[in-house]
């Protein structure tokens, strides 16, 4: 099992015939048969995208002709930031259950504007600013490096996409190996957050522990906290270790991410670690033992 | 990207917002003629620096007793007094950290009969993805103390993206702050000025603290502090030419010239990193371990070998680096053009101090392979931990 991606996901691509579209739908393609099934392109419809493998999918002028066609049940882009706002509004009017956005740089301002529409859509989004999601074996979205998973028993849910690696990378070598690793992303307003993940692996019977890696800015992870500690008391629970990143942030620089910033003296690292702990959650001192402190964790 | 006080209050202005009639100086020489377009009686000389705190902070070089970055005069001959004492001069406040900043410029502003000081800013709220707006009865004060110590005293009213700022917005931002008329009724049509010009604009921030009611009844902006959405600037040449680069660090211009996500911190070890998240990460290892980091940088994404070439040599004309640490775990970033990047960088720049340079994820094995026949005098790494303890090891021996 798995959460929101397997071996049916049907995937068209939105800014397929970029650089970047191509080379991660090369490697999506490669990486256990991924079923991308088409790319979408306003000038280019009727035309075809060809990888350096000789794969080839069609290209469609709207993201609604490519779902008619191939019956595609999700979406990934690629789309550059000034147009990934309108890539996603797309792809919630044309009913694609589950979208995810790549892209880098989005203006806060369109993602307000798509959070709203979102709230009254079918759709769920992930990202944007994220490295997508990845269940071995059977499908990766996004532009997470496919050679570090194996097969097994941790979600993973991280806002940073380097960070997801450091655990899937971690978690594969202590042999655990991972159900679903989802990057929800670094931006301020996103679509996915840690609780919708964190209900998921929950809920999902192969998922049998979490590793949940936040960093400074906002309060996601206090809330996501909350969440599990709630659901805790209702007997639902899963051994979990976690990591913040940024405890030598220094407060009011924006560190990279959108989101990661420490302002108005709210979003410190201390803070977001008290919370974990204090909902049961093993924190990590250091980025590189995630998979030592899991391996504690479920020995207990 | 953050403007001074006195080009936001002009981008406001444009909008319709109430500010005091003013004028910038850089020379204490145009103070006179900057004062007589004013009406007077009343001055007030403010120091246009991109930190808070301005009325309280101290100049350095003017000992304890002189008076703070924000003056209120009441000739024109003490604004230009003032102006000559102010202007040149360093002033420390508790944003800018110890080194305080040069005022290079002053804003001299009609004076105001005050009434109430009231807080007011439109940020965006992350926990229900909208803008909104924050106000409070406590203004000119710092509103991080009045957010911890009376909570209460914060009302957080965020705005529907659909509709906009409504009447009822307005008139509950005028009941939370106490305002009768003709205040209430300014403070509805200011709440839809300012969001207009916040999302019309892509701002990050707008802070106005104080807002003041005046003795006649009237509201004005009475300080302005505005950032903007650095993801948006494409879209607002305007706004790109109000940024004043003589605020920011050298090192953080030339950095935001190659698209590069650097800030410059006060250790001795050099990073490059891909992933903001990972950046951070190598930051609190590197602490973990006894020593301290010397930047975050984030190459990100989709970086080039030039792109490498010059966060490397970035880092390196950093004096207070005494070792560097490359830490690239490859996903969209290839190990291969890293690896490139910093043989290029060390074959133009040289390299003086040791470089530990651990590799992981996409290509790795053909990004190793070009480290290793570089030539380079490079220690490789094994994993994160691996690669933090070789690097602390080798700045603490050297």
């Amino acid at each position: 099992m798995s959460v929101l991606i397997d071996r049916n996901t049907k995937v068209i691509v939105q800014g397929l015939t970029g650089k970047t579209g191509t080379f991660h739908t090369e490697q999506a393609l490669a990486y256990h048969g991924t079923q991308m099934v088409a790319g979408v392109h306003p000038k280019k419809g009727g035309e075809s995208w060809q990888g350096k493998d000789g794969q080839s999918l069609p290209i469609f002028a709207t993201v609604g002709e490519a779902k008619e066609a191939t019956g595609a049940n999700a979406s990934v882009i690629y789309v550059p930031p000034a147009g990934a706002g309108a890539a996603i509004e797309e792809a919630i009017d044309a009913e694609i259950p589950f979208i995810v956005c790549i892209t880098e740089g989005v203006p806060v301002m369109d993602m307000v504007r798509v959070k709203a529409k979102l709230e009254k859509s079918k759709s769920r989004l992930l990202g944007p600013n994220c490295p997508g999601i990845l269940t071995p074996d059977e499908c990766k979205i996004g532009i997470m490096p496919g050679q570090i998973f194996k097969k097994g028993s941790v979600g993973v849910v991280s806002r940073s996409g380097t960070l997801t690696y450091e655990a899937v990378f971690q978690t594969s070598n202590a042999g655990l190996g991972q159900t679903t690793a989802v990057g929800i992303g670094g931006d301020p307003v996103k679509g996915t957050e840690f609780i919708d993940v964190l209900e998921l692996f929950l809920a999902d019977p192969a998922t049998e522990s979490i590793i949940m890696i936040g960093e400074i800015g906002g309060s996601a992870e206090e809330d996501a906290a909350q969440f599990l500690a709630d659901e805790r008391k209702k007997g639902r629970w899963k051994p979990t270790a976690g990591f913040i990143a940024g405890r030598t942030a220094p407060p009011g620089r924006t560190m990279g991410h959108a989101g990661a910033v420490i302002s108005g003296g709210k979003g410190g690292a201390e803070d977001k670690i008290a919370a974990m702990e204090g909902a049961g959650i093993k924190v990590s001192p250091s980025p590189a033992a995630l998979g030592k402190t899991l391996l504690e964790v479920l020995k207990g | 990207m953050n403007i001074h006080e006195y080009q936001a209050k002009a981008v406001l202005k444009e909008y319709g917002a109430p500010v005091a009639a003013g004028v910038a100086i850089t020379d204490a020489g145009e103070a006179e003629s900057a004062a007589r377009q004013l009406p007077g009686p009343v001055y007030v000389v403010k120091s246009q620096i991109h930190a808070g705190g301005r009325g309280k902070g101290k100049f350095k070089e003017l000992g304890p007793d002189a008076k703070g970055g924000v003056r209120v005069v009441k000739s024109i001959e003490d604004v230009v007094s003032n102006a000559k004492e102010m202007l040149g001069n360093t002033l420390v406040t508790k944003q800018t950290g110890a080194a305080g900043k040069q005022v290079n410029r002053l804003y001299i502003e009609d004076g105001a009969a005050i009434a109430r000081e009231l807080y007011l800013s439109l940020l965006v709220d992350r926990t229900v993805g909208r803008v909104a707006f924050v106000a409070s009865t406590e203004g000119g004060m710092d509103i991080e103390t009045v957010a911890a110590e009376t909570p209460e005293k914060i009302h957080t009213i965020p705005i529907d993206p659909e509709t906009g700022v409504t009447d009822a917005d307005g008139n509950r931002l005028a009941e939370a702050l106490k305002l009768d008329e003709p205040a209430k009724a300014e403070m509805v049509a200011l709440a839809k000025t300012l969001y207009k010009a916040y999302t019309e604009k892509d701002m990050s921030l707008l802070e106005i603290n104080p807002l003041i009611v005046l003795d006649d009844g009237h509201i004005r902006v009475l300080d302005a502090k505005v950032s903007f959405d650095n993801n948006a600037l494409f879209r607002h040449p305007d706004i790109v030419e109000l940024r004043d680069t003589t605020e920011e660090d050298e090192k953080e211009i030339e950095a935001s010239k190659h698209d590069l996500a650097y800030i410059a911190l006060d250790g001795d070890i050099g990073c490059m990193v891909n992933g903001a998240g990972l950046a951070m990460a190598t930051m609190d290892i590197i602490k973990l371990y006894g020593a301290s980091p010397a930047n975050f940088l984030d190459v990100g994404g989709g970086a080039s070998k030039e792109k490498v070439t010059a966060a490397f040599k970035i880092i390196t004309a950093d004096p207070n680096v005494k070792g560097i640490l490359v830490n690239i775990f490859g996903g969209i970033m290839r190990c291969d053009v890293i690896a490139e990047g910093v043989v290029a960088a060390v074959k133009e720049v040289g390299l003086k101090v040791p470089l530990v340079v651990r590799l992981e994820g996409t290509n790795v094995d053909l990004g190793k392979k070009i480290i290793n026949e570089s030539g380079l005098d490079v220690v490789a790494a094994d994993d994160l931990d691996d690669a933090a303890q070789k690097i602390v090891a080798a700045v603490k021996g050297a």
